[in-house]
């Protein structure tokens, strides 16, 4: 078991015939063939990496049954892509398109709301996100696919870098993975830590979870009252941006200091408030989830 | 981007909200006299993107022309610091002058993108002129907070609603509804993350006012903004400006250790990692996804640039791009650039150990770790 993805996976690449879809794409079926079709309007009937291109994603799902999709069309035309998707059925849509505006967004947020309102079932992840990985079954990203390892730590993460970094520490302690999950650094964006962490939640394979945050917003506070009132499992977390000065956007969007909201003192006393074991030092994280969570890798 | 008050202005002024007869802006450099000043009374503003600039002297009220010559003078050039500038200095190019107001009250009033609720929320005080973030601090029942749906607009009921929890003069009605209006219009129209008036005043002849404005958009969205792209960027150094320029996302902070790190979130840990370890870095740099030599070159010499730097920590998750490519680039781009402080080289991810074999036969002088603690302690080893 795992979330969102797994083995089964049906996966559509939106962009595919892009310099960015094509290089990732191929990555994504070099790791597990999950990839069944492509999407570039204009393209339809062609194939590309040997897999069929569709004009649309309605027509995609038509002829290859798909139920996910990873996207890499441009920042401008990114929130139509999605909501392409979204409003033909796809149940799991990840963005990896970095630079995606805020209002754009906000309009996705809230169709979304609107279809699931009406009993659709649809989970953005993203966008400005590395993607998702379920390792030996499904990876959807920009993720090296060999750092990982099958197991039982569920990781959700906004950043990239720092989410290889805290899955290879893991991974090099022999701690196995089910599913990683790379939220995305942007200020408005599709599911956030909560909604992540009820899922680990409700799936029996994770054992525990890795939660990596940063400065900015208060979803690292929502996530520690999520965690206070509902979850039993161990939950082990980072937060970026200690040193960061307040008012400035570091590289990431929402990861931005405004007054006193959003700051790492804040987070890291929710999460502690809330049975979190807090690592302070990158480096240990590894060590750490090791020693406090006394599991065999599988 | 964030918009200094006299260019926030213009856009409140093309959105028919009403501000202060100006005189005009004063650039450094600019004579004083060149501004057609026709009242007796002005006020002279500092342009800097720094809340509480009145406190530090960057809001002056002249009572003559030659008062306000005198005033324009002295402000252009000098240095502003307040408590938003966190001890940094600013120091004031361009001054606006206009019209004094007689003002009879002052509010809040601001609209601003609630990530929360991926929505824009209308937030409005009484009490405007001081900071809104001490006064949600402690009176948080003083502030008026209504979502707008930017698609449908300020809704008038939202608009009865918010002028009577303010308890504006029945006769201001159709003024101020105007502007709300038209203040949602705007944030939507350039794509804003921000616009704050603050503060909103009447006037004793009864008016309203905008007396202030903030201004901030959305960098994502200046593909659709022309007008807005060929504003200059206030906020950002020369050092940081010219980064952005070739693609590597760089802000100048205090300390001595120059950082190079691929990824936000891995940059802004190492910042802290740095710290952990007893030192300061003196940069936060992303050099992006795709590590090349070229990049890296060229981040060493933004890196450079800065002459408090005594060491540079160097820390790269290889993953799709490999660490032995990445080796071969720093080792490139350090010859080419004759770097003569402490380096110090973090690589981990694909083919790291190719890639330390490669550092290791460069001949360069580096030191190398295998993990950020280990390479944060020696960074800050390298500055003593």
């Amino acid at each position: 078991m795992s979330i969102l993805l797994n083995k089964d996976s049906r996966m559509i690449v939106q962009g595919f015939t892009g310099a960015q879809g094509t290089f990732h794409a191929k990555l994504c079926i070099d790791y597990h063939k999950n990839i069944v079709a492509g999407v570039t309007p204009g393209k339809g009937g062609t194939k590309h990496l040997d897999i069929p291109v569709f004009n649309t994603v309605k027509e995609a799902i038509k002829e290859t049954n798909a139920n996910s999709s990873l996207i890499f069309v441009p920042p401008p035309f990114a929130a139509d892509s999605i909501l392409e998707a979204a409003h033909a059925g796809i149940e799991v849509i990840i963005c990896i398109t970095e630079g995606v505006p805020v209002m754009d967004m906000v309009k996705v947020k809230k169709q979304l709301n609107a279809l699931k309102a009406q009993g659709g079932k649809v989970n953005l992840i993203g966008p400005n996100c590395p993607g998702v990985i379920t390792p030996e079954e499904c990876k959807a990203g920009i993720m090296p696919g060999y750092i990982h390892k099958k197991g039982s730590v569920g990781i959700v993460s906004r950043s990239g870098t720092l989410t290889y970094e805290a899955v290879w520490q893991l991974t090099c302690q022999n701690i196995g993975q089910s599913t990683v999950v790379g939220i995305g650094g942007d200020p408005v964006q599709g599911m956030n830590f909560v909604d992540t962490l009820k899922m680990f939640h409700a799936d029996p394979e994770t054992k525990a979870i890795v939660m990596i945050g940063e400065i900015g917003g208060s979803a690292e506070e929502d996530a520690a009252a999520f965690i206070k009132e509902k979850m039993d499992k161990p939950v082990f977390s980072f937060i970026a941006g200690k040193t960061a000065p307040p008012g400035r956007t570091m590289g990431h969007a929402g990861a931005i200091v405004e007054g006193n909201s959003g700051t790492h003192a804040m987070k890291i006393e929710a999460l502690k408030n809330a049975g979190v074991t807090v690592v302070e030092n990158l480096s240990e994280i590894g060590k750490i989830v090791k020693e406090n969570f006394k599991i065999t890798a599988n | 981007m964030k918009l200094l008050e006299y260019e926030g202005k213009d856009i409140f002024e093309k959105y028919q909200i009403p501000i202060s007869k100006r005189f005009g802006v004063l650039k450094l450099g600019d004579d004083p006299k060149s501004v057609n000043i026709t009242r007796d009374k002005c006020i002279i503003k500092a342009q800097v993107l720094a809340g509480g600039r009145g406190k530090a002297g960057g809001v002056k009220l002249a009572k003559s022309k030659e008062e306000a010559r005198e005033i324009i003078e002295k402000m252009l050039g000098m240095e502003i610091a307040t408590h938003q500038t966190k001890g940094a200095a600013l120091k004031v190019k361009e001054v606006l002058i206009e019209e004094a107001s007689d003002i009879a009250r002052e509010i809040y009033l601001s609209i601003v993108l609630d990530r929360k609720d991926a929505t824009a929320m209308l937030i409005a005080s009484s009490e405007g002129g001081t900071s809104i973030e001490e006064l949600a601090h402690s009176n948080p029942e003083k502030i008026i907070k209504i979502p707008v749906d930017l698609n449908e607009g300020f809704q008038e009921f939202q608009v009865r609603e918010l002028f009577f929890k303010l308890g504006f003069d029945k006769k201001l009605y159709k003024e101020f509804s105007a502007l709300v209006k038209n203040l949602c219009r705007l944030f939507k129209d350039i794509d804003a993350n921000l616009v704050e008036i603050n503060p909103l005043v009447i006037t004793t002849a009864g008016e309203l006012l905008a007396i202030d404005s903030k201004i901030v958009t959305d960098d994502n969205a200046l593909f659709r903004h022309k007008d807005l792209q060929a504003k200059e960027d206030h906020e950002s150094s020369e050092i940081e400006k010219e980064a952005k320029k070739i693609g590597i996302n760089y802000i100048g902070l205090d300390g001595n250790i120059g950082c190079m790190v691929n990824g936000a979130g891995l940059a802004m840990a190492t910042l802290d990692t740095v710290k952990l370890a007893g030192g300061n870095a003196a940069n936060f740099l992303d050099v992006g996804g795709g590590a090349t030599v070229e990049q890296i070159t060229k981040a060493f010499q933004i890196i450079l640039k800065d002459k408090k730097v005594k060491a540079v920590l160097v820390n790269i998750f290889g993953g799709i791009m490999k660490c032995d490519d990445i080796a071969n680039g720093i080792v490139e781009a350090t010859k080419k650039i004759n770097l003569n402080i402490p380096l110090i080289v973090r690589l981990e991810g694909t083919r790291v150990k190719e890639g330390k074999q490669i550092l290791l036969n460069s001949g360069i002088k580096l030191e190398q770790a295998d993990s950020l603690w280990e390479a944060a302690q020696k960074a800050v080893s390298g500055t003593n």
